[in-house]
């Protein structure tokens, strides 16, 4: 007898519980599966080394639609917030960033970041609001979608028409020229430089990288935080509220296809052979492995299998994670300074030269990186006295030239820890362990093609109308019954919320005009 | 060595030393990149060719595409509009193939070789869009244009002119029906269709053999009237039997660019090649949106008054009492077997109706000077030309 | 040529040129592009604080990628045509991989010209022979990338001849006998085009075309409609919407724009559509 659902939820991520809560919460009757023990996707706190713990993939919470956490009620304990950015110098000439202020550079640098994070407040917070709904189809006549479309030009216009300009400029351009435009400093340079191609297979030069840092500013204008017991704890509330709502969460229940009968997704079917029936299945996995491998492309027309085959999602992020037995030195840092977030990127050109052998299947030899001491706010995740170190570092294609093995992960961590040597001195001295996530082990791991955060490059061809494709902007993919929740659909990744809610509403929007 | 203009020479068919030889008229044109002859000493012996005795077109410039894996019998179902599983080893189909928006990217036939073994034969180049259509399936496409030669031997004797060429399972061999066999060593494959709506057959066999082949064909149809013709022959023919010609009769979906411009299969009069009983086929759900919603043009057969042939005329069609414009004509020609003026063409619906009356615009010159028509039309459901000949099997022994 | 617009009361007053002579006119329009036009030409009397806006607007780092580079060349078209190709005819391009493309653009990043260039060349006396003296050849190279200044100085003489040699080698990779057929030589780097074109920092387009610098963004915000911030002043060059390359448009909708300004009819088509 094949179980029945009003919704299937495939994947348990932070947007696939979202979706489901918020579907359940309609009344629905909803099933969510899950491939890995544990829900929470890319946002979870994992053993990596015997008794050290560490937010294995995500580690800095900043992306958290404010209203998706009202929705849901979620409010989580933080360890740390506001956390100030530190970008590391050699000779311990550090600049730290706390928000609108800038120390260590002149009176000009810290004017102009004044203006800067002013305007990209004004323009991440409008850009929050067209994350935070469906995007309208365009060349559409129906009434929701003109409307939107209205309300879109009308916020573009009341910004007034020296900030509309400037929005409209910038949009488009990328990070480094603004910032070399504006400031003197090399690390501050860097440093924004780093935020906007952070989780990207994108250069400063890159075209958009404005953009993607106002994405990344959208939720909280680029204020950090840490949650207690790591990103894990966001998804064990959100796991916590779905089970409330009556979500019927089953792990280790990989999906292997999406059942199409006669022409309209029908249920799912997982790895064990069990079917289960469901008129609305909604993917939480990226758009290529939904339809690619869990839908098939014949399912689907021509051009949209053709675009889908298209999108964009190289990783080029790798996590490591250090198991330390005491708290390492950096010259110039005392230990309050140690527990911000710290960024290697002593230059905007030093981000676009890490970036350049990326572009070659080559990983950086000088690499930019990211990285939080995060026992130092949190004793939970390391025994007494030592501490656990976590890093993003970039950039390390997806698709290796010569491939990922342990060889080239060993020879990727070395020039890691050489780097980091260059600052800490005595870092090496104090590893017991390490783990070093390649975005190859990532994709394997959470599940996402390419071992890229959000699903699909943030380029403005994959961006608001177009994302992931066009034809599938508002969630629904062109197969009736089958829906798209997860980073690869509008607005994009971090763990932000914004698809899964956005996702729920759209599928009940639909019912209601059905 | 110094520079020169160098002309790139136009690709030539393997059958090109034997048209060449008996070429009178030097009326070449370019078919798809190769030389091909408009005709080769008249058109309209070329053409009676075809009604009355037997006809050969060299027809290897069509575009062949060779589409074969695990996966090729659902990839062809979900490619074209018609239910292709009804479509056995050893039968052929004529089938249209659509983009997402359910507008026709080209018609063509469809020979079923073998099990997950099919020849795509169209008019024009798709490689980009098989290929995107592949994306996911375990099919390979290839594009064997050149390396296929291929004759359209077509007539009322043609069958006696195969059957002499020694070809046997010619009498079983029914329209849409094809045969493998051997021809000096080499695989020759017949199959029972053709362009022209009359009895007839096409040939094909690897480039190597096409000059061997042309020869005994030429010499096994001697006492039975066997002509090359050239396309213009083959254009009146195909106008009699109502067939469409891409880039005359529609334009390929994908090439163009202005908005309207492009044709679903029920605005060219091919709804029954769509099956809405298959749940997927490329631009089902905007199909069964056109059939929903209603068809933008109609295509139709046009029987039109007088002698003077209707090229690129306007139709009108008659609106309280006033002639108002409603389409136009895209293929149109004097049919000598039916002795009537005729043509095809797109018109606004709710225009054209079978049996209904428009009005045809047409002008034409005379030594320079240019002289203007309004002909009455009828718009006929049937075909110009379609005898009995055509379907029979086996077929009469002439 | 002209040094500066005089300017009075908000509006010009005519052109003054470099020999001193002034002309008078309501109406003056620039061809030059728009870093010539105001900072250059303009500038020296001063426009009003908003204009250009307060940083500089047209990134100077990515202005000029291109150099171009013209050999004349005796009769024979070198291995790659053999007299038998159409290639001759067409432009050539020795880059097989977008990587090596992807790579030239490094370079120029850090400062420097292309080890390995793009080279976009054509043989124009193939088609019209009249370029050259009978038998002659004329070959003309556009390469990229090659950055304005070198490391942030001028380029010397010497560095510009390297930078040629390097295009020559590449050609010699495809076509063994090229080196022998040359007859004369001219490089020109962006500073040449710049000082004898007057493009700033020789960028073709006079402009970048990037997304912040097209449409209503071209040449800057709330300057796209070909009127600077100078009552009778105009722009009409590539540094106007839609951009460069022997287009027209600029031209065009700058004189529809002036005979608005003016209460003239528009004696300029509006539209080249063919439906």
């Amino acid at each position: 007898m094949t179980e029945q659902f009003d919704a299937i939820v495939v994947g348990g991520g932070h947007n696939g519980l979202i979706c489901a809560t918020l579907l359940a919460q309609a009344g629905k009757d909803v099933l969510l599966l899950e491939a890995n023990e544990t829900v929470g996707g890319a946002a979870v706190t994992e053993t990596f080394a015997d008794d050290f713990r560490v937010s294995r993939c995500a580690h800095l919470l900043y992306g958290l639609q404010p209203d998706v956490a009202r929705d849901l009620g979620i409010s989580p304990r933080l360890a740390s917030d506001n956390m100030a950015t530190i970008a590391l110098d050699t000779a311990g000439k550090h600049v730290r960033i706390d928000g609108a202020r800038a120390g260590g550079v002149d009176s000009a640098d810290q004017a102009e970041l004044r203006e800067f994070h002013a305007q990209m407040l004004k323009f991440s917070g409008l850009l929050r609001t067209l994350l935070n709904k469906t995007p309208p189809r365009l060349g559409s006549n129906r009434r929701q979608d003109l409307v939107a479309l209205a309300q879109l030009g009308l916020r573009l216009r009341l910004l007034g028409k020296a900030d509309m300009r400037e929005f409209l400029r910038l949009i488009g351009m990328n990070i480094y020229d603004e910032v070399e435009e504006r400031f003197g400093n090399p690390l501050l340079r860097g440093a924004l430089s780093l935020d906007a191609v952070l989780g990207t297979h994108l250069g400063p030069r890159s075209p958009n990288t404005i953009l993607t840092l106002l994405y990344r500013w959208s939720a909280t204008g680029g204020r950090i935080s840490s949650p207690a017991g790591g990103m894990g704890a966001i998804s064990d509330a959100l796991a916590d509220g779905a089970r409330r709502h009556g979500v019927d969460i089953r792990t280790r229940m990989k999906v292997k296809r999406i059942v199409v009968d006669n022409g309209r997704a029908a249920g799912v079917e997982t790895e064990d052979g069990t079917t289960f029936d469901s008129l609305t299945v909604v993917s939480n996995a990226d758009p290529k492995h939904t339809v690619m491998d869990l839908v098939g492309t014949r399912h689907v027309e021509t051009g949209f299998a053709r675009r889908i085959h298209n999108v964009r999602m190289q990783g080029n992020a790798a996590k490591l994670h250090l198991a330390l037995d005491g708290l390492p030195t950096i010259k110039g840092l005392d230990k309050k300074d140690l527990s911000q977030r710290l960024v290697v990127a002593p230059d905007a050109d030093y981000v676009e030269r890490a970036f350049n052998p990326a572009k070659y299947g080559e990983y950086s030899p000088q690499p930019v990186i990211e990285l939080t001491f995060p026992s130092l706010r949190d004793d939970s995740l390391a025994p007494a006295g030592k501490h656990v170190m976590s890093a993003i570092v970039q950039y390390a294609p997806h698709a290796l030239r010569s491939g990922w093995s342990d060889e080239t992960r060993a020879g990727f961590e070395r020039v890691i820890m050489d780097k980091l040597a260059e600052y800490s001195p005595d870092l090496g001295k104090r590893v017991t362990d390490s783990e070093l996530l390649a975005p190859v082990d990532i994709a394997q791991r959470f599940g996402m093609g390419g071992g890229h955060w959000h699903h699909g490059e943030l380029t403005l061809d994959q961006f608001l109308f177009v994302r992931p494709v066009a034809g599938a902007a508002q969630y629904a993919l062109p197969l009736e019954g089958l829906f798209l929740c997860g980073a690869g659909a509008h607005p994009g990744g971090d763990v932000s919320g914004a698809a899964g809610r956005n996702a729920a509403r759209a599928i009940l929007a639909r019912e209601k005009s059905a | 060595m110094t520079i020169q203009q160098v002309k790139q020479r136009p690709l030539q068919t393997p059958f090109h030393a034997r048209l060449a030889e008996i070429d009178r008229l030097n009326q070449w044109h370019n078919w798809k990149g190769y030389s091909a002859a408009d005709a080769y000493y008249d058109h309209g012996l070329e053409y009676f060719a075809i009604r009355n005795s037997t006809a050969v077109l060299d027809l290897t410039p069509m575009t062949k595409y060779r589409i074969r894996g695990a996966e090729a019998a659902a990839y062809v179902d979900r490619l074209l509009t018609r239910d292709m599983s009804k479509i056995r080893p050893g039968r052929v189909a004529y089938a249209v193939w659509c983009n997402d928006q359910g507008q026709v990217i080209d018609d063509g036939t469809v020979f079923h070789l073998r099990e997950n073994e099919y020849r795509l034969c169209s008019q024009e180049r798709h490689l980009a869009w098989l290929t995107a259509a592949a994306i996911g399936m375990d099919v390979t496409i290839t594009e064997e244009t050149a390396d296929i030669a291929a004759l359209a031997v077509q007539g009322p004797t043609s069958f006696s002119v195969l059957k002499n060429l020694g070809i046997t399972g010619l009498d079983e061999l029914k329209p849409f029906g094809l045969l493998h066999t051997d021809f000096e060593g080499a695989e020759l494959m017949v199959s029972r269709t053709g362009f022209t709506g009359d009895l007839g057959y096409e040939l094909w066999i690897a480039a190597s053999h096409a000059e061997p082949l042309w020869d005994a064909l030429f010499e096994a149809g001697r006492l039975h009237g066997i002509r090359a013709i050239g396309t213009h022959a083959l254009d009146v023919a195909r106008i009699e039997a109502g067939l469409l010609a891409a880039g005359d009769d529609f334009l390929p979906a994908e090439e163009t660019v202005r908005p309207g411009r492009s044709r679903s299969p029920f605005e060219l009069g091919l709804g029954w090649l769509v099956d809405f009983k298959k749940p997927n086929f490329n631009g089902r759900q905007a199909l069964a949106e056109e059939q929903r919603r209603g068809s933008t043009w109609r295509f139709v057969k046009l029987n039109i008054e007088g002698n003077k042939p209707a090229h690129h005329s306007y139709i009108y069609a008659k609106r309280r009492g006033r002639l108002k414009q409603a389409g136009f004509i895209t293929s149109a020609v004097w049919s000598p077997v039916c002795k009537q003026n005729i043509a095809l063409g797109t018109v606004r619906v709710p225009h054209g109706e079978a049996g209904s009356t428009l009005w045809v615009e047409i002008y034409y010159q005379r030594e320079m000077h240019w002289s203007r028509v309004m002909a009455e039309a009828e718009v006929v459901a049937k075909p110009f030309w379609d005898p009995p000949r055509r379907r029979a099997t086996p077929p009469g022994d002439f | 040529m002209s040094s500066k617009s005089p300017c009075e009361n908000g509006k010009v007053t005519g052109v003054a040129l470099s020999t001193g002579e002034e002309i008078e006119a309501k109406i003056v329009v620039s061809g030059m592009d728009v870093k010539n036009t105001f900072l250059r030409v303009h500038g020296q009397v001063g426009p009003p604080r908003s204009f250009p806006p307060p940083r500089e607007q047209l990134q100077d780092p990515r202005l000029v990628r291109q150099a171009e580079y013209r050999a004349g060349r005796d009769a024979d078209v070198p291995g790659i045509a053999q007299g038998q190709s159409r290639c001759v005819n067409g432009f050539m391009h020795f880059t097989d991989t977008m990587e090596r493309m992807e790579r030239a653009y490094d370079d120029w990043k850090e400062g420097t010209w292309s080890k390995d260039p793009y080279v976009d060349m054509m043989i124009p006396t193939v088609t019209d022979p009249t370029m050259a003296p009978p038998g002659k050849h004329f070959m003309s190279c556009f390469v990229q990338y090659c950055p304005p200044k070198w490391n942030g100085r001028d380029w010397t003489d010497e560095e510009r001849d390297q930078f040629g040699q390097t295009v020559i080698d590449q050609i010699a990779k495809f076509s063994p006998d090229f080196k022998d057929l040359i007859l004369h030589v001219e490089v020109r780097t962006p500073r040449e085009i710049e000082n004898e074109a007057g493009l700033t920092e020789g960028n073709i387009f006079h402009g970048e075309l990037t997304m912040d610098q097209l449409l209503f963004n071209r040449p800057v915000p709330g300057y796209a409609q070909y009127r600077g911030p100078v009552g009778g002043l105009y722009m009409c060059g590539s540094s106007t919407h839609p951009g460069g390359g022997v287009m027209s448009a600029p031209g065009a909708n700058a004189a529809r724009e002036i005979l608005r300004d003016l209460k003239r009819p528009s004696t300029v088509p509006e539209n080249f559509g063919d439906d």
